[in-house]
């Protein structure tokens, strides 16, 4: 693993305000839950010295649902569909986690063709949410009476196409609960294959203007470059993975370094950018806009025939047990590594002992306080956009 | 007609006038918005959605007065009215035709900019009067932009001033009709002296890229936060006028104002306006924000040296430039 240093001096976030500069007129300034720019209901407290930020301490839960809590009282088939609303922007992702984990906790088997229907779900799933990130990210830096709102709602409308595919599948838009043990628990539609192409070339079709709008744009280059800097060895520090980390320099990508789904027989282009900063990021995840495009347009005539599922079809919660066990199960989200750890047994061998969703946006969240500071509030909107953090995930 | 009984009557003719624009003109942003956003914009209220505006005021005016605790009450209350009538009182000044105007000062174009600067004191009122810190950094954030901004603007005023050798807004028209247009001829301080003055427009009416005292996507909605119902109206129309009014000198100043074939002088005048208010709308519903040092930055170390040097090649035209043309 390559770690690229972008440079700058290292913030200690728990150092007190009065030790800056006993001179200085600070204000506190209490950002979020909220406030329109969040991304949901995170809050900030940021202790500013005329518009630059000083200090800067993250607050979350403000959207806790005990979501692990009621995975440990559901049982096993039952959990599915409460992670849908953990990351609620690529909701397949949560499903594919949590049963990537109790397939390998079982031992089950997935047949091929429900590993590649998985692979373009997850491959999908990663269009719809960087588009998103996109029009959000539009929204914090232009504002959403001007053409950051023209760029959100353009991104919007690409999604939906998405939307619509996966609604094809699953009946659902949004909570889909599609994924089972074993496998899935939908087949694709005849015709979806075309569908998909058409809805691809759409989005490729569009790309260059949304870059006309964003990287190729000065105002949204002055805006970014240099913004937010994060080096490599930091985000690894912090446990950051995705995006964030491949902008920071560091080549790490699960999908091609611990291949799950059907991504071995696939070739995976990492993208990597140097900056660290959030014009990085938005490069980076351009760059995956366009392989996602390339890799669901490869996988979609070779899905191979055969079940969807391995597993017994599911007659009743308790069908499945497992009284021991402990397993670590882990996938590349569009926001970087989401893994399900969990502990089986206990009282009931229908549910599990303890479970663990570890997402990849908390992390993304602890970097704030090392990567705020020195930056003006304007600066901090556009670090916490660039960051992509999803609250439901962070908070579960 | 003595001038104070002209002045009234066509000041009620002229506010009812940009107050009905100004109606329509939001309707027309949001239809020209939503297509720009590929959806449709207003459509239920009136035929093709004409009368949202009205609705819209309608409902403002129905809110709740809000006062936040501790509040300075008095300048909380007078902000909007402030900010109100010194965008409604630059409007006084713009010669709508060759015998349509308000008050026709012989320092019109001082009066313009003068009127136009102080809109930052109520700005700065609200701020301050909110007991809000969103509010009060919008309005350190409008009081930053203002100094950096007016530089420039009255610079690029300057060029007309100097080309038609009068600070009569309807005297720089005059001279425009009888000579050439000055965002046409002389080319050079003419046209780049427009796109300077459009852009200090736009910072001055806080129109994105340069919105930002109000960004809302980093200060909730600015100095306006603690707003609500008619007080909000006032804000919300004294932007819009200014824009307006703006528009309206761009097109008197650079672009010969009543000055046309064919139609009357007032035709000329209302479409070179609202040639230039789209074009603001354009603008604004394309671009992202820039942050409040890179205006800074933009304003002192590019167009104030390029405003200066407009100013002198003006100035230079007048003195050396070819005997017919100038």
């Amino acid at each position: 693993m390559h770690v690229q240093s972008a440079g700058r001096g290292r913030v200690d976030p728990h150092a007190s305000v009065r030790s800056y500069d006993p001179e200085a007129d600070m204000m506190l300034l209490h950002f979020g839950p909220q406030h329109p720019s969040t991304h949901g209901v995170f809050r900030m407290d940021l202790y500013l010295d005329g518009e630059i930020v000083v200090k800067a301490t993250p607050y979350l839960g403000y959207l806790h649902r005990a979501v692990e809590k009621l995975c440990e009282k559901l049982t096993y088939t039952q959990s599915t569909p409460i992670v849908d609303k953990n990351d609620y922007v690529s909701p397949m992702c949560n499903e594919q986690a949590l049963n990537m984990a109790f397939e390998k906790l079982l031992g089950i088997e997935v047949p091929r063709r429900a590993r590649w229907i998985r692979t373009i779900f997850a491959e999908l799933q990663r269009i719809a949410s960087h588009l998103l990130w996109l029009g959000t990210f539009g929204l914090d830096l232009g504002g959403a009476l001007g053409g950051g709102s023209t760029l959100f709602l353009h991104c919007f409308r690409e999604r939906e196409l998405i939307l619509d595919l996966f609604e094809d599948v699953t009946g659902a838009r949004f909570h889909y609960n599609t994924h089972t043990i074993g496998g899935n628990r939908h087949d694709l539609p005849a015709g979806w294959n075309a569908k998909v192409k058409a809805a691809l070339a759409t989005i490729e079709s569009r790309l260059p203007e949304y870059e006309a709008m964003s990287l190729a744009n000065s105002i949204f280059v002055a805006r970014t470059k240099g913004v937010g800097r994060l080096d490599g060895e930091l985000a690894l520090e912090l446990g950051i993975t995705g995006p964030i980390l491949r902008a920071s320099g560091v080549d790490h990508d699960l999908r091609r370094d611990a291949p799950y789904h059907a991504y071995d027989e696939m070739e995976v282009r990492v993208a990597v950018a140097r900056g660290g900063d959030c014009l990085a990021r938005a490069e980076v995840r351009f760059a995956e806009l366009r392989e996602s495009i390339r890799l669901t347009r490869s996988a979609i005539d070779g899905v191979p025939e055969g079940p969807i599922c391995g597993f017994k079809p599911i007659r009743q919660p308790t069908q499945v047990k497992a009284t021991s066990g402990q397993v670590y199960a882990a996938l590349e989200s569009p926001r970087g590594e989401l893994g399900t750890f969990l502990i089986a047994g206990g009282d009931t061998p229908t549910s599990p002992y303890r479970l663990k969703i570890r997402p990849p946006s908390l992390h993304a969240l602890s970097a704030i306080p090392y990567i705020l500071p020195g930056y003006t509030v304007s600066d901090a909107v556009a670090i916490l956009g660039s960051l992509d953090p999803i609250m439901g995930e962070v908070d579960r | 007609m003595s001038p104070l009984v002209h002045g009234a009557a066509y000041g009620v003719v002229i506010v009812s006038a940009l107050l009905t624009v100004i109606a329509f003109g939001i309707w027309f942003e949001r239809k020209f918005a939503g297509r720009m956003q590929s959806r449709l914009g207003p459509t239920i209220v009136g035929p093709v959605g004409l009368f949202q505006p009205l609705a819209d005021v309608v409902k403002l005016l129905q809110k709740e007065d809000i006062v936040p605790k501790d509040a300075d009450r008095h300048l909380f209350d007078i902000a909007p009215i402030l900010a109100a009538l010194c965008s409604l009182g630059a409007a006084a000044v713009v010669p709508f035709s060759s015998s349509m105007v308000a008050a026709d000062l012989d320092i019109g174009v001082l009066y313009v900019l003068g009127i136009g600067g102080l809109m930052v004191i109520p700005t700065f009122c609200a701020g301050w009067a909110s007991n809000n810190k969103f509010a009060l950094l919008g309005a350190m954030r409008a009081i930053a932009q203002s100094v950096s901004y007016g530089v420039p603007l009255v610079l690029s005023v300057l060029v007309p001033v100097i080309l038609a050798g009068s600070m009569s807004v309807s005297g720089i028209v005059a001279w425009q009709s009888t000579h050439h247009w000055v965002a046409v001829w002389p080319i050079i301080p003419g046209l780049p002296a427009f796109f300077l003055f459009f852009l200090a427009m736009l910072a001055e009416s806080n129109r994105i890229p340069f919105d930002i005292p109000e960004a809302e996507s980093e200060l909730v909605a600015g100095v306006t936060t603690e707003y609500t119902g008619a007080k909000f109206v006032l804000f919300y129309m004294a932007e819009y006028v200014h824009t307006l009014v703006g528009s309206a000198l761009g097109a008197a100043l650079f672009f010969g104002g009543w000055d046309g074939p064919f139609a009357p002088g007032l035709h000329w005048m209302v479409a070179k306006t609202l040639a230039i208010f789209v074009v603001v709308y354009w603008v604004r519903w394309s671009l992202l924000r820039l942050r409040a040092d890179q205006l800074m930055d933009l304003c002192w170390k590019r167009l104030t040296p390029i405003g200066v040097a407009l100013v002198l090649l003006a100035a230079a035209w007048v003195q050396y430039g070819p005997e017919g043309a100038r």
